[in-house]
């Protein structure tokens, strides 16, 4: 997948994160790197490159390093390819307690991929992560925007089946 | 009789319990009228705030009113609001319900907070993965900014005061008040040095009071009923009521809203007792950097901060972590220690390197690979970083583990000796 990002931040995405900029005080764009950087990913099948990376400097006047040390920095921001769905998965205590671990292991034999892994065809990967504050849940698991609680293999599998 | 959902979820029955039109109908935003047109002045909110004795609900306890107070609100300049919604500790999850259920508790606090400081801005530093959290909190400021609660002018006061949200990115260490900051502030979430604290140099280098959300939700009823009625709802040193999140080995994991000061014991028969009929082996009370307690000790506590302290642990942000008797107590610090070592922002060389050490070291042991020397170079490294970091995720990464090689040596001597767990003898 090598689709062009020549001029990235226009149209839509350059006013989702002007709504940002707008957030903050004026003389402060620099706060809006991380929405920026957020914005510009999910626009991009979920995950950055340097030409990206560079455009936010350069859209928010900020210094291309210190763009980077933001975009690696924080966990979720990816810099490789990621699955249409990428399936984050709780790897903290209290899922860890309630059977988190050997249910990770269900999903990478059912999917053929092993966490941190890509599936052949680029639907799924598995990412572990730590704690995503739903512990009363456990164990969960968070695909796109959405957190999915009290997993068993059959619910899993079932929300699986009907990821289309 | 145990009391339940008194101050932040006593909305939570309801149908549509985080619309405005529920929220006023309950008595939502009165006390915000009083404020903005003057009825309640600030001085008299932070004794009100005093007298209630909240400390603060993100972990560390440190009296709400007092933090207030340090906070000039006469002086020229910007100042700023900021509320901590970063939840990322191991365990907790209240914040979470706070915002689905309760958003305009939230809003009407951190206005009136505002209000008290001299702060015309605020921000909600929301963690990036709580979207839902996120959607209904931005619900909630246009609602309210609709009905004039929020805005310019607020309710022909002359007062102006508008809410933010900023979305984290994956970072625990962002939940440390300084690491917060510099996140807002577009850099890396790495710690800074405090003294000077956020009340003399916060966000943009502004005074700056950060307040964790329940924290903030609970003070619309704090003075809609008065400080005392908070302050005597609670115990000796603990006011009022707390969210506490009971996860792990239980039947009905979740949040309650109880009471400071109600026994253990009671708060485990409301999450459902232990699960597939097991016994309690031991206890996390305050989350993922607060010391494990066996049951005998844990059975006889309340839930409040000098009892849990009595002891031997501390109540934190009241993440109750639940295990069973047939807990691996290595493997489970094991799965801790990873955490810690995952998080650690980095700048301090302890931290940074003895995270990894802990980590490595508990990995070797579980693989059956432990040497006889390694209970006590795990209490050397620990030792090592306590005290010599910057922030509390240093030291909270050795909290937890010492204390479980306390209570529970046997079991790390046991995989050392025999390359197993103690619950693998067949
Ligand atoms: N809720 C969660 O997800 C998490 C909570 N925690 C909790 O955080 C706690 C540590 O928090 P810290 O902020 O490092 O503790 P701290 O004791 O440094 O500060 C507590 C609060 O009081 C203020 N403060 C303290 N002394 C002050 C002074 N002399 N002047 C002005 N203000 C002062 C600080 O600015 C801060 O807001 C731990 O005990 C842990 O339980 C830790 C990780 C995650
Ligand atoms: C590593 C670390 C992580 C923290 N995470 C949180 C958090 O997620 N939420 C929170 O409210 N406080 C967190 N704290 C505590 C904050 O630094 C600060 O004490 C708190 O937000 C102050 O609000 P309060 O006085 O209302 O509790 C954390 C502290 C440390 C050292
Ligand atoms: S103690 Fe750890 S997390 Fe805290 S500032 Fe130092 S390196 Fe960063
Ligand atoms: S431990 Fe999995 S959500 Fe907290």
């Amino acid at each position: 997948m090598s689709s062009s990002t020549e001029n990235f931040i226009q149209g839509e995405v350059k006013e989702r994160i002007d709504r940002w900029i707008a957030e903050y005080p004026e003389d402060q764009r620099q706060s809006a790197c991380m929405p920026a950087l957020r914005i510009v990913q999910e626009c991009h099948d979920g995950y950055l490159t340097t030409d990206l990376m560079d455009q936010v400097a350069e859209y928010l006047g900020m210094a291309p390093i210190a763009v980077y040390e933001v975009a690696t920095f924080y966990g979720n921001y990816n810099h490789q390819p990621v699955g249409k769905y990428q399936i984050n998965w709780c790897n903290s205590i209290s899922c860890y307690l309630r059977g988190g671990e050997e249910l990770r292991e269900k999903l990478e034999e059912k999917l053929g991929v092993k966490t941190g892994e890509v599936s052949a065809d680029g639907k799924f990967s598995i990412k572990k992560v730590e704690c995503l504050g739903a512990c009363g849940g456990a164990p969960i698991c968070k695909i796109g925007k959405d957190y999915h609680e009290n997993l068993t293999e059959e619910s899993l599998f079932k929300l699986l089946d009907e990821l289309e | 009789m145990v009391y339940q959902n008194e101050n932040c979820f006593r909305l939570n029955h309801l149908e549509n319990s985080w619309d405005i039109e529920t929220y006023v109908a309950n008595g939502g935003y009165e006390v915000w009228k009083k404020v903005v047109s003057g009825e309640l002045e600030p001085a008299d909110i932070i004794e009100e705030v005093k007298e209630s004795n909240i400390r603060g609900r993100g972990g560390a306890g440190f009296p709400t009113g007092l933090k207030w107070s340090f906070m000039n609100r006469e002086a020229p300049g910007q100042k700023y609001i900021v509320c901590n919604s970063d939840e990322g500790e191991p365990g907790t999850f209240k914040d979470r319900d706070i915002h689905r259920y309760n958003p305009h508790a939230l809003v009407e606090g951190m206005a009136i907070a505002g209000y008290v400081i001299g702060a015309s801005q605020g921000y909600n530093y929301i963690r990036g993965e709580f979207w839902e959290p996120y959607q209904v909190f931005k619900n909630a400021i246009n609602q309210a900014r609709e009905a004039g609660f929020l805005g310019k002018d607020i309710l022909g006061s002359g007062w102006d005061f508008d809410l933010h949200v900023h979305l984290g990115a994956g970072a625990y260490i962002c939940g440390e008040e300084t690491a917060l900051i510099e996140s807002i502030e577009g850099k890396k979430g790495q710690p800074r040095f405090k003294p000077p604290f956020p009340a003399s140099y916060g966000l943009y280098g502004k005074p700056t009071t950060i307040n964790n959300t329940e924290t903030l939700a609970s003070i619309p009823m704090i003075l809609a009923k008065g400080g005392k009625w908070f302050n005597d709802l609670g115990v000796k040193n603990a006011g009022g009521t707390k969210l506490y999140s009971v996860s792990g080995h239980v039947n009905n994991p979740g949040n309650f809203e109880v009471r400071m000061g109600t026994p253990f014991k009671d708060l485990l028969e409301l999450a459902g007792g232990i699960w597939k009929g097991r016994q309690l082996k031991a206890v996390i009370p305050g989350g993922a950097s607060t010391a494990v307690l066996p049951a005998e000790k844990a059975l006889e506590m309340n839930m409040d901060y000098d009892s849990i302290a009595k002891a031997g642990s501390f109540l934190g942000a009241g993440s109750v972590i639940i295990m069973d008797d047939q807990t691996d107590m290595v493997k489970a610090m094991k799965n801790l220690s990873h955490f810690y070592w995952d998080e650690s922002c980095g700048q301090c060389t302890p931290c940074r390197e003895g995270t990894g050490w802990l980590y490595r070291m508990l990995t070797r042991i579980v693989d059956g690979k432990g040497r006889p020397e390694d209970i006590a170079a795990l209490k050397d490294v620990s030792g090592k970083i306590m005290g010599n970091v910057i922030c509390g995720l240093g030291d909270a990464a050795t909290i937890a583990l010492t204390s479980a090689v306390e209570h529970f040596e046997h079991e790390f001597v046991h995989y050392i000796e025999h390359g197993c767990s103690i619950y693998d003898r067949t």
